[in-house]
């Protein structure tokens, strides 16, 4: 429980330093929009091809748009050695790694959220018709993306090609999930029923979550040692 | 005694494989219906399951590092990735030429393949992170880090990509089957062709090891100059 709290004054912290500097939210959201306009050059956006491979080009801008949040996650707390005295504070680890996932959590849920309005305008899909199974995937996706990018923007922190080796990293590990994500989008899209395919990549999905979250937690000291 | 090991295990690996060149080339006869290209499985198949067993390997050696702090095992996890990389190259590469004569294409997004190239590109990555790190525990310790996720994603890759897209041939090995799907003769080739290709990643990951710890000791050397 006192862990929990130490993650959410974590996550409380990096989101009010957000909310005032707007930094990773507006360079996430911006290039996600410039992804989804350079999209339309690369087919016809108004075929109906586009429902179906919606989720596919959905997917890869928040992964993109991702990578730019996580990592700033960690390197706004070089300067002026704020990592070394997060580190040698009573929060452990595992919390700060846990509150950096929330807050990178709710960072990429709010980007994903800027995408949709504006793919839903350019590209003409309906992405509304199932609110509730659609925020329930980008929950559950967005923080296994958000798990994995909080470890290896801790693990890349320190490095002289930070920016060049988070994403040549992640991105192999994220298939399984991209995987997932992509094929209930496009079902949800596409207004389909989920059937035992979908459920099959939902089970993906959370094994996915809980699977890298224990090691996540469980590598957290390692990995955090300055 | 470990250099003299190294050498007695290289010229062991090396007539192995002669005798098995002899053999496959020579000896077997072609394949019914996939004619003289199928001998391409004895090396595609060997060198698929060496990476594999070295990604294994490479999982235990850093957990073994994390849990005593032994730079040993870091060397050798280090080498027997970099070892483990080369041999998964050379089964996508084998299977690529296989696929362009029976198939007709050099790549199709089929669950092996792509799992294949997803290995490549995982332990690629650690192995790109190795050298962007200049402290040696720094190093050791985010690459054991690194190492322990990929290999858990390894696996989910591995099944989830089988149930998006299967195309490649079923198993062949009998140890799969139950047997019936390949001669008995060729199953036995494609044995003691791995065991010469395991033999050969064996002497090459003890080099590389030895490399390492002397790229550490001229590293720490050149620090005590450097503070002096």
């Amino acid at each position: 429980m006192k862990s929990l709290a130490q993650a959410l004054s974590v996550a409380r912290k990096d989101l009010a330093i957000e909310l005032r500097t707007k930094e990773s939210i507006n360079a996430a959201g911006a290039f996600a929009v410039v992804i989804l306009l350079l999209f339309s050059f690369a087919f016809d956006p108004g075929a109906d091809a586009t429902r179906e491979i919606g989720g596919g080009l959905l997917w890869l801008v928040f992964a993109f748009a991702g990578a730019l949040i996580f990592n700033r996650g960690f390197a706004r707390e070089l300067p002026n050695d704020c990592l070394d005295t997060l580190l040698s504070s009573a929060v452990s680890g595992a919390s700060l790694l846990l509150g950096k996932s929330f807050a990178n959590l709710l960072m990429l849920l709010a980007v994903e959220f800027l995408s949709l309005f504006v793919f839903g305008i350019f590209y003409d899909v309906r992405w509304w018709l199932r609110p509730l199974e659609l925020a329930a995937l980008c929950v559950l996706a967005t923080w296994g993306i958000s798990v994995i990018g909080a470890v290896f923007g801790a693990l890349t922190v320190n490095l002289r090609l930070r920016e060049l080796m988070l994403p040549v990293i992640i991105y192999p590990l994220l298939i399984p999930l991209l995987i997932a994500a992509i094929e209930i989008t496009n079902a949800l899209f596409s207004n389909r029923p989920l059937g035992s395919y979908e459920l099959l990549w939902g089970r993906v999905l959370l094994v996915f979550d809980i699977v890298f979250t224990a090691l996540a937690m469980a590598l957290a000291e390692t990995i955090l040692v300055n | 005694m470990r250099d003299k090991f190294v050498v007695a295990l290289a010229v062991a690996a090396g007539v192995l494989l002669a005798f098995n060149l002899y053999r496959i080339f020579l000896v077997l006869p072609d394949e019914a219906l996939q004619g003289a290209i199928y001998r391409i499985i004895f090396f595609h198949v060997p060198a698929a399951i060496t990476g594999m067993i070295g990604y294994f390997a490479a999982l235990l050696l850093s957990l073994a590092y994390l849990s005593f702090g032994n730079f040993r095992y870091d060397s050798l996890a280090a080498s027997v990735v970099e070892v483990s990389v080369v041999f998964s190259v050379v089964n996508i590469v084998t299977g690529s030429i296989w696929a362009r004569v029976i198939w007709g294409i050099w790549w199709t997004w089929d669950y092996r393949l792509t799992s294949a190239l997803v290995c490549v590109l995982i332990f690629s990555g650690y192995l790109m992170l190795r050298r962007a790190i200049d402290e040696p525990t720094q190093r050791a310790r985010l690459s054991a880090a690194l190492c322990v996720f990929g290999c858990i994603d390894v696996v989910i890759v591995w099944k989830s990509i089988e149930w998006f897209r299967t195309q490649h041939p079923g198993p062949v090995l009998s140890i799969r089957t139950g047997g019936g799907r390949i001669d008995p003769a060729m199953e036995q080739m494609l044995y003691l062709n791995f065991a010469a290709i395991l033999m050969i990643a064996i002497a090459l990951v003890l080099i590389r090891t030895r490399q390492e710890a002397t790229a550490r000791e001229i590293d720490s050397l050149r620090r005590i100059a450097n503070a002096a």
